[in-house]
């Protein structure tokens, strides 16, 4: 019982890494320009898919193929950012969601176009001989997106507290005006908050995808549970986001394990409903006021 | 009674269509899923439009409707009219109880809930096999009849969910000319405005997103009744989207403008053959475009063009 438990757990850390991830993103874009991004799912599919096609379809190695496509996916973030989202500035909460909505719908409509319905698999980064904990497994890839992971979440949070850009990005978010009288080019700020965004949920997806192989509705999903992380944790505050997804992952995984896995994704939403109705801050958010 | 004038011309297109074309498959398969669509749409719309309350589970709902007709029908052999009180019943308590702790999130968080009701609903469609069928759907769901009549062909179909949709219609168009209509597009503008003018703005919310949800009940049982044949696809996430793109298409806030968006969507795949692979990029592309260059949607912007041309054409009659 207690190796299936830790069992359990190490595949709830591992998932939760991925929500986690995608979670930052979602919270990096909302502090920045208020807008909830409905298409950061599709940034994972993407950089999975993109992946993929690039190494196993025109021979790259995977190191290769998987910067190109991270590349091509914060190009798609910034073309988000600059065709969608700044025209419609200033627009209601709804028509914004409308919007990455639409957007989300448009890239797994892209993705279908040029890939198929096909799920696919990635070879795994460093084999499949799978360590032993006791009586649980842990596949190396397992490692690399907890490794990952961490890796990002740091990067994230050193960029955010001790560069100039990161500190602009923050005074974009506390007061948008106010920062561009100071002199920071706010265009430019949501620009690197978005292609920060679409880095992040494209290095998700290859890092996760030789675990949960993909295809172009994969994206869907892991964006919904994305952004009950964020909100789980508290959308103001991207390290409770990042603890909402392992959070997340965690209850999900033993969830799975111990009721039924049919019901997996359910209780997530559940989780959420629950969240919404009693603690609309999340659990590490700071209450707030709102204003008239 | 000017606010009827649309609801007239609606009527009239209603009626003369199959008598002009008895046999048309555009007028009465399509034109059948088409109205029932349009049901759908616009109940959301009160919702979306007029409350200014988003909701991406609305499909949810019709689910319910239809899954509550079939499986009282087919496992129990209930007779399809207590089946389908049943259904709305089973919605309204849904719907009550959980509206209120919904409605009071705004934005974002309203957004995410609606959306996850909804993905729990259809997840629970496809757990609960020995009840739904799961993910292979219920068949053999019996057609309704009404004191003898058959309900048994296409016409016969039409007749009676587009029958049902000028209801829907009359009833939507006569409670947004009412004393809660003005409530609800005062709590659009401004919740805490409305609550000064002594609207409770909990309970409209609440009664207007039960009764979107009692519509799309019913629909959901009209719609079990008419395929035979019930999925849990058909309830999906995808479907809700598909419903708001059909209400922010036509135009938010506007009845006809809902109806307009359920029937150039439904018309669209069965026109276009190539529309199948591009199906899901076309609809991302609507929804994005039009909320960026049309957010009143084509209704109201073709009658601004009118009025704009109107006129234009009265002053160059004057001068």
């Amino acid at each position: 019982m207690f190796d299936q438990i830790l069992q359990f757990i190490l595949t709830g850390i591992t998932v939760g890494a991925t929500y986690a991830l995608v979670a930052l993103g979602f919270a990096i874009i909302y502090n920045a320009s208020d807008v909830v991004n409905f298409s950061q799912g599709e940034f994972v599919m993407l950089g999975a898919m993109s992946t993929i096609a690039l190494s196993a379809g025109n021979g790259l190695p995977l190191w290769l193929a998987a910067a190109c496509s991270v590349a091509m996916v914060i190009c798609v973030g910034l073309m988000l950012q600059r065709f969608a989202i700044a025209p419609a500035r200033g627009a209601s909460v709804v028509t914004t969601i409308i919007i990455t909505i639409g957007a989300s719908i448009f890239l797994r409509g892209l993705a279908l176009l040029l890939w198929g319905k096909d799920i696919f698999g990635m070879p795994h980064f460093s084999g499949e001989v799978p360590l032993r904990i006791g009586e649980a497994t842990l596949l190396p890839q397992n490692l690399w997106v907890m490794g990952g992971a961490s890796v990002l979440v740091l990067g994230v949070h050193y960029f955010f507290n001790h560069t100039t850009h990161g500190k602009a990005i923050l005074a974009c978010s506390c007061n948008r005006t106010a920062a561009h009288l100071v002199g920071i080019n706010v265009g430019m700020m949501m620009l690197i908050a978005y292609g920060l965004s679409a880095l992040l949920g494209s290095l998700a997806g290859i890092l996760v995808a030789p675990i949960t192989f993909t295809s172009y509705d994969a994206g869907v999903m892991l964006g919904l549970k994305g952004f009950s992380a964020a909100i789980l944790g508290g959308m103001g505050n991207p390290m409770g986001a990042v603890a909402g997804g392992l959070l997340l992952g965690l209850i999900e995984s033993l969830a799975a394990g111990l009721i039924s896995s049919g019901y997996k994704d359910a209780i997530g939403f559940v989780i959420l409903l629950l969240v919404l109705f009693f603690r609309p801050s999340g659990l590490f958010g700071k209450a707030s006021a709102e204003r008239v | 009674m000017s606010h009827l004038r649309g609801f007239y011309l609606l009527v009239a297109a209603a009626l003369l269509l199959p008598l002009i074309f008895p046999d048309n498959y555009y007028v009465t398969v399509v034109g059948v899923t088409a109205a029932l669509h349009a049901i759908l749409a616009v109940s959301l719309n009160l919702l979306m439009g007029y409350a200014g309350q988003i909701s991406l589970g609305h499909a949810g709902f019709f689910g319910i409707g239809a899954y509550a007709s079939a499986i009282l029908t087919t496992r129990y052999g209930w007779n399809p009219w207590p089946a389908m009180l049943f259904g709305l019943v089973l919605t309204g308590v849904v719907a009550f109880t959980l509206g209120r702790p919904i409605l009071r999130l705004k934005g974002h968080y309203l957004a995410m809930a609606t959306l996850g009701l909804g993905i729990i609903i259809n997840i629970l469609l496809v757990q609960t096999g020995s009840l739904t069928g799961g993910p292979d759907g219920l068949g053999g769901i019996p057609t309704l009849s009404l004191f003898g009549w058959a309900v048994d062909s296409d016409l016969r179909w039409y007749t009676v969910i587009v029958s049902v949709l000028l209801a829907v219609v009359w009833l939507v168009l006569n409670i947004i000319n009412s004393r809660s209509g003005r409530a609800l597009r005062a709590l659009h503008g401004s919740e805490v405005a409305a609550e000064m003018m002594g609207i409770n703005t909990t309970t409209t919310k609440t009664g207007v997103f039960v009764l979107a949800a009692l519509i799309a009940s019913l629909a959901g049982s009209l719609f079990a009744h008419q395929q035979a044949f019930v999925s849990p696809d058909s309830f999906s996430f995808f479907f809700s989207i598909e419903l708001v793109t059909m209400v922010v298409l036509g135009g938010m806030a506007s009845t006809y403008g809902a109806i307009m968006g359920a029937i150039i969507l439904t018309f669209l795949p069965e026109l276009l053959v190539v529309f199948e692979d591009f199906e899901v990029l076309i609809f991302g592309a609507i929804l994005m475009s039009m909320m960026i260059f049309l957010p009143q949607g084509l209704f109201v912007g073709m009658q601004k063009l009118w009025r704009r041309v109107a006129t234009e054409e009265s002053r160059r009659g004057a001068a």
